[in-house]
């Protein structure tokens, strides 16, 4: 099952001409390594790998207009999505994590370089030009304050994904927040969500990543 | 005060709580009554049972053992739901939550010995109560009519039979006759419930009897999404429906159930269906508590406790609450408040502040939805609004179909978080 992609209504150009933070830049560097084969940006193709637009939460093997391995097809069948955890593991050991994948990829083998190409991708992901400050990524939520403002949330969104409505648990906190610090920015509108998410504080979003990554 | 057992609830209760109230009771624990398994009821017990872990007993006391929804229940009249889709029933809040349902009413409240009074005989204690037992309607609203008269001229209002009654009757009219029907005065449940409800019946008459008219006679001089309404209505179903307001005597109305005519300041018409909402007031045990004031339970915008007892929390239609309207998600967004600060006041768990939303959706024709939102707080004495958000009119085939697609999902979720995932 394909993400759902977010419908982009406003692609400021302001948002994509900010310098891009210093630990962007260096993932922006790391990321030369996969560019021969995956394309980023709002052109972005399938090339010989797939594009990694939206990549945090894309079930694995989700593009429609791509033609994957038949051992990624299982993987994504199995359950395996795209998160903080699940990239670094792939990124460490491709073929070790996904026997038989077609990615010639040997692998990265440095877990800082890994963390920082893992936060270049998220700050891609679920938008396009939209970067959240890592200052904002950083917070710590409490997870029982996100209990209980989940309860603002449970009304429309359900365990699984519901018709016009996606699910939102088991997401990676730093995609979770992209997300919402999207809608709260105006980056992505949509009249409910806008109006959800611009009440929350930057503290009651972390709560509610912190709490909704590990929720069933 | 003493307990009031006075029997007000009339025939109903013989065809009601069959199964006596378990007694049973853990040693210690605090006790949780919720009376009403709705929209408010059903979900503050799930979330205090939910979140205490067993450290608090709760007892859900709804004489029905399904609950019809009201929510979708127009969709069900204009042949877009079948009626089993709206249907819940309790088994996952007993086996997975641990929650002890009864199938009872009840018809006294002592709220000095804090026990409730059942209709098949016996009581149970509680440390705290919960009412959320939705509306009941308000006698001589609609000279003519009364409960008694619901089957020739059904209101269709609480869930199950009468939506059914209703719909059969829809069905049952005469090429090119006329369904009237008699909308309510502020403030009442669902305030743009009648007008999906003139919606869904001209969906269907279009299709089955095209001829066919609507009338509504009003007390309101507007009412919730009137320009998406009227904009819809003019779209889809044109010259099929006329609204009559007060400044056409649209206020000023009477009924003749055996006649099956309706007197619309001094203009007598037959009709063929006559769906009468009437003014409304809060469910009758809250009177009974003597927790109202003028039609309404008063309560306070942090946790939902009534303003005259502390013990007591009034959800829902119910409730004067402030600016949340009387709606399935307002009760459900309400539960949860009052669950967080039930659970702190008996176990002392942390209580945050007191948060809400609202979303109503209410569906035109076919995918083409509409809705309505807030978020609210906690002001001084009520409950109060931040921001809102409304459709407009003119939007592309495309948003009211998103927007339907959204209100199938939330039905969905919020059955869910009513009544746990089946
Ligand atoms: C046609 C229509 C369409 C609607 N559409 C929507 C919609 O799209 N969205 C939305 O959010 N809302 C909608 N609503 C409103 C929604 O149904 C109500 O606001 C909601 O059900 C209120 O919840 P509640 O808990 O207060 O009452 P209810 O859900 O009515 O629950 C009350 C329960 O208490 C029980 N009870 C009453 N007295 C006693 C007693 N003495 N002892 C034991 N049990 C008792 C009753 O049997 C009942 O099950 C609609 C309503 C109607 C009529
Ligand atoms: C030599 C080409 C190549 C390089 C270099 C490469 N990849 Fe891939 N990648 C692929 C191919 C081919 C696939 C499809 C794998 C399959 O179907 O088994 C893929 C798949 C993926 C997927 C799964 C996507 C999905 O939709 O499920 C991710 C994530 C990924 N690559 C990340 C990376 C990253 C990050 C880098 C750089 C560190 C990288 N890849 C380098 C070729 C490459
Ligand atoms: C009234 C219904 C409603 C409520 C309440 C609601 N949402 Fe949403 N949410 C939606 C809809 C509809 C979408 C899809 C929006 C779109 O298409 O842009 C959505 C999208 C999202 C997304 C993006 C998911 C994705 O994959 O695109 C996240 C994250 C999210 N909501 C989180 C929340 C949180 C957290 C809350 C509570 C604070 C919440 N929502 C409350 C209806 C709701």
């Amino acid at each position: 099952m394909p993400n759902k992609a977010i419908p982009l209504t406003v692609l400021a150009g302001s948002l994509l001409a900010e310098p891009v933070l210093a630990q962007e830049s260096d993932g922006e560097g790391l990321y030369q390594q996969c560019i021969a084969c995956h394309q980023l940006g709002p052109d972005a193709d399938n090339l010989v790998g797939p594009h990694l637009n939206d990549l945090i939460g894309r079930q694995a093997a989700g593009l429609d207009g791509y033609l994957y391995s038949p051992a990624m097809d299982a993987a994504g069948a199995d359950g395996l999505v795209w998160t903080t955890e699940t990239l670094d593991a792939f990124l460490t050991d491709p073929s070790g994590t996904v026997p038989r994948t077609s990615m010639g990829y040997g692998g990265m083998a440095d877990p800082q370089e890994r963390a920082t190409l893992i936060a270049f991708l998220t700050s891609q992901s679920a938008n396009v030009g939209f970067a959240v400050d890592a200052e904002i990524l950083a917070l710590k939520g409490d997870p029982a304050y996100g209990e209980y403002l989940s309860g603002d949330c449970t009304a429309c969104h359900a365990r699984d994904a519901g018709e016009g409505i996606p699910a939102i648990t088991g997401r990676s906190r730093d995609a979770f927040v992209t997300v919402m610090q999207a809608y709260k920015q105006g980056a992505i509108t949509h009249p409910v969500m806008t109006m959800m998410a611009s009440r929350l504080s930057n503290e009651e979003i972390a709560a509610l990543a912190a709490y909704f990554e590990n929720a069933e | 005060m003493t307990l009031n057992r006075r029997l007000f609830l009339g025939s109903s209760i013989a065809a009601a709580g069959a199964l006596a109230a378990p007694m049973v009771r853990a040693q210690g624990k605090p006790r949780v009554v919720v009376v009403g398994g709705g929209a408010g009821g059903a979900t503050a017990a799930r979330y205090i049972a939910k979140d205490s872990d067993g450290a608090i007993d709760v007892t859900l006391i709804e004489p029905s053992r399904t609950y019809y929804t009201c929510f979708f229940s127009n969709l069900y009249i204009g042949g877009l739901r079948d009626l089993q889709s709206i249907a819940h029933s309790y088994g996952t809040l007993a086996s997975a939550f641990g929650i002890n349902v009864v199938h009872d009413w009840v018809i006294g409240v002592d709220r000095d010995a804090k026990t409730v009074a059942l209709a098949s005989g016996g009581s149970l204690p509680y440390d705290r109560l919960i009412l959320s037992p939705g509306i009941d309607f308000i006698d001589d609203a609609v000279p003519g009519w009364s409960v008694a008269s619901q089957n020739a001229m059904p209101h269709a209002y609480k869930g199950g039979s009468q939506t059914e009654l209703l719909k059969a009757q829809v069905e049952a009219m005469p090429q090119g006759g006329t369904f009237a029907m008699i909308a309510p005065p502020n403030p009442y449940r669902c305030p743009p419930g009648p007008y999906e409800r003139v919606s869904m019946v001209a969906h269907k008459l279009k299709a089955e009897n095209p001829t066919a008219k609507i009338l509504i006679l009003d007390p309101k001089e507007g009412f919730s999404k009137q320009a998406l309404f009227v904009e819809g209505w003019q779209k889809h179903y044109p010259g099929m429906i006329e609204r009559i307001g007060p400044d056409f005597g649209g206020g000023n109305v009477s009924v003749n159930p055996d006649e099956m005519t309706v007197d619309i300041d001094g203009d007598v018409q037959k009709v063929d269906v006559c769906n009468v909402i009437p003014a409304q007031k809060a469910g009758l045990i809250a009177e009974a508590a003597g927790l109202t004031e003028g039609n309404w339970a008063p309560v306070n915008p942090t946790d939902l406790s009534s303003t005259m007892d502390e013990n007591i929390h009034v959800l829902g239609d119910a409730a004067a609450q402030g600016a949340m309207p009387k709606s399935g998600f307002a009760a459900n967004s309400q539960a949860k408040v009052c669950a967080n600060a039930v659970r702190g006041a008996l176990t002392g768990s942390t209580v945050f502040p007191a948060r809400f939303s609202n979303t109503c959706w209410s569906l035109i024709d076919t995918d083409d939805g509409v809705k309505v939102g807030a978020t609210y707080e906690a002001g001084e004495t009520e409950i109060v609004a931040l921001d809102t958000f409304v459709s407009q009119t003119n939007e592309t085939a495309e948003v009211r179909e998103e927007t339907y697609d959204e209100s199938v999902g939330w039905y969905q979720a919020i059955t869910e978080d009513m009544f746990g995932q089946a």
